[in-house]
């Protein structure tokens, strides 16, 4: 009775996003629950279904998972997508939690009021060009492999597409001065399951509009 | 060449002092670098010690650790406060995470602007009271064990204990409705590394106080 992973959340990105990359990555299929108003999150929470009373949550392997990063190690683990050992894991985590970092502006940036948008945007145009877009180009010369880590795909490789793109949507030509993540863009795009993800009808899900915003927070607030 | 794990990071708790409480948990003996110039700071940033130009900074088996998560996933691997395997660690990965939110109400509560105090430390209750603090009292009557997770000390409870404790010192009372974490309470303190960690003179912070704003404020200055 191995059942696909059931993820509960808004149609949308929002912190669910990074889990649909890996189980995409991983090549695992997974269904979906969306929540469309304030009653859908209250009924999970009355079920007593979510451990914190928060979304993400996820279903797989008999557990109702929660809280983001746990739900991403296990997914890493289980597909093998966390390195080799110990060691490769902290670099893996490292990386990762700086993606984390850079993840939270760029992910709530469609979501600021007008008045804090153009702050908000310089503040994040700024982290991504001159904090984190440069280690992972040094990361990516110094190693000199197709890989963030070790010699395989890691989950360390599909969150910096995931905010490569993401960037990208904000500033078309954020990578002029990466050259490496240039080509590692390209590679890691080609990888057919993530191929896959990158095309029209997947579940990868698009950048919030506008008007859609009033919405979500309303199931949240 | 095994040195000491060595902590870079201001002289206060932040965000390194859930890496003491880890180490210290675990045993393991470790030397501190004090921040307290923003010269010292850039120094660091500029001789590229931090990856993300960010502190805590974590010199250890070879590597410069940077990432609190990072840090204490490496620690509880290598010490063996992780769980015995992908299941439990699934589950103490859930606990510390949900910890982690609570702790981080309080890591920012003494930079609260004065007439937002009052409001964050209701909230700070509200959410160990009805959030958080049910979740592990359930967890604990549920199975019965002196751990959260598999029988055995692990990571979870340590973050667990540190949390209690932190709460406590904003909200005496706290644990008023929940009898099997009083009980937890007690248990961890006797652990004999933990019950060495909350003697005087350990590496344990004291509660940030003015002095330890202003630095914080000073050093990461723009």
């Amino acid at each position: 009775m191995s059942a696909k992973p059931k993820l509960h959340y808004f149609d949308g990105r929002g912190r669910m996003e990074p889990i649909r990359w890996l189980l995409a990555a991983a090549g695992v299929e997974f269904e979906e629950s969306y929540l469309e108003k304030k009653e859908d999150l209250t009924k999970l929470r009355t079920d007593g279904s979510l451990l914190f009373q928060q979304v993400p949550m996820v279903e797989i392997d008999g557990m109702k998972m929660v809280q983001t990063r746990a739900i991403a190690n296990y997914i890493s683990t289980k597909y093998n997508l966390y390195g080799k050992d110990l060691k490769e894991r902290a670099l893996i985590d490292m990386y990762v939690e700086g993606m984390f970092d850079l993840n939270e502006l760029l992910m709530t940036h469609g979501y600021q009021p007008a008045e804090k948008k153009e702050e908000h945007y310089a503040n994040m145009i700024d982290k991504t060009e001159n904090r984190y877009f440069p280690v992972f180009e040094k990361v990516l010369k110094d190693h000199g492999k197709d890989f963030l880590v070790g010699n395989q795909l890691s989950r360390a490789d599909v969150q910096l597409l995931e905010i490569i793109l993401m960037a990208e949507e904000w500033k078309p030509n954020v990578l002029a001065k990466f050259p490496l993540l240039q080509s590692f863009k390209a590679r890691i795009s080609n990888i057919p399951t993530i191929k896959k993800f990158l095309q029209p009808g997947s579940q990868r899900k698009p950048l919030i509009r506008e008007e859609d915003v009033p919405k979500v927070i309303k199931i949240f607030y | 060449m095994s040195g000491k794990p060595r902590l870079t990071y201001l002289n206060g708790r932040g965000r390194m002092e859930p890496i003491r409480w880890l180490l210290a948990a675990a045993g393991v003996e470790f030397e501190e670098v004090y921040l307290e110039t923003k010269e010292q700071y850039d120094k660091l940033i500029k001789d590229g010690f931090l990856l993300f130009q960010q502190v805590p900074l974590v010199e250890i088996d070879g590597m410069k650790m940077v990432q609190t998560r990072a840090i204490m996933s490496y620690i509880a691997g290598k010490y063996n406060l992780y769980g015995k395997d992908l299941k439990e660690r699934a589950l103490i990965d859930m606990y510390v995470e949900g910890i982690s939110d609570l702790m981080q109400m309080i890591l920012m509560f003494p930079f609260s602007p004065p007439d937002a105090k009052e409001k964050n430390l209701d909230s700070i209750k509200e959410r160990a009271t009805n959030r958080y603090f049910p979740v592990f009292e359930k967890v604990l009557k549920q199975h019965g064990q002196d751990f959260l997770v598999g029988n055995k000390f692990s990571w979870a409870d340590v973050q667990l204990m540190e949390a209690i404790l932190a709460v406590e010192e904003k909200v005496p009372t706290v644990l008023s409705g929940f009898p099997q974490l009083q009980v937890f309470k007690t248990k961890m303190s006797n652990v004999p590394t933990i019950k060495k960690f909350l003697q005087p003179g350990s590496p344990r912070k004291p509660p940030p106080d003015a002095h330890y704003v202003e630095t914080v404020l000073k050093v990461f200055k723009k």
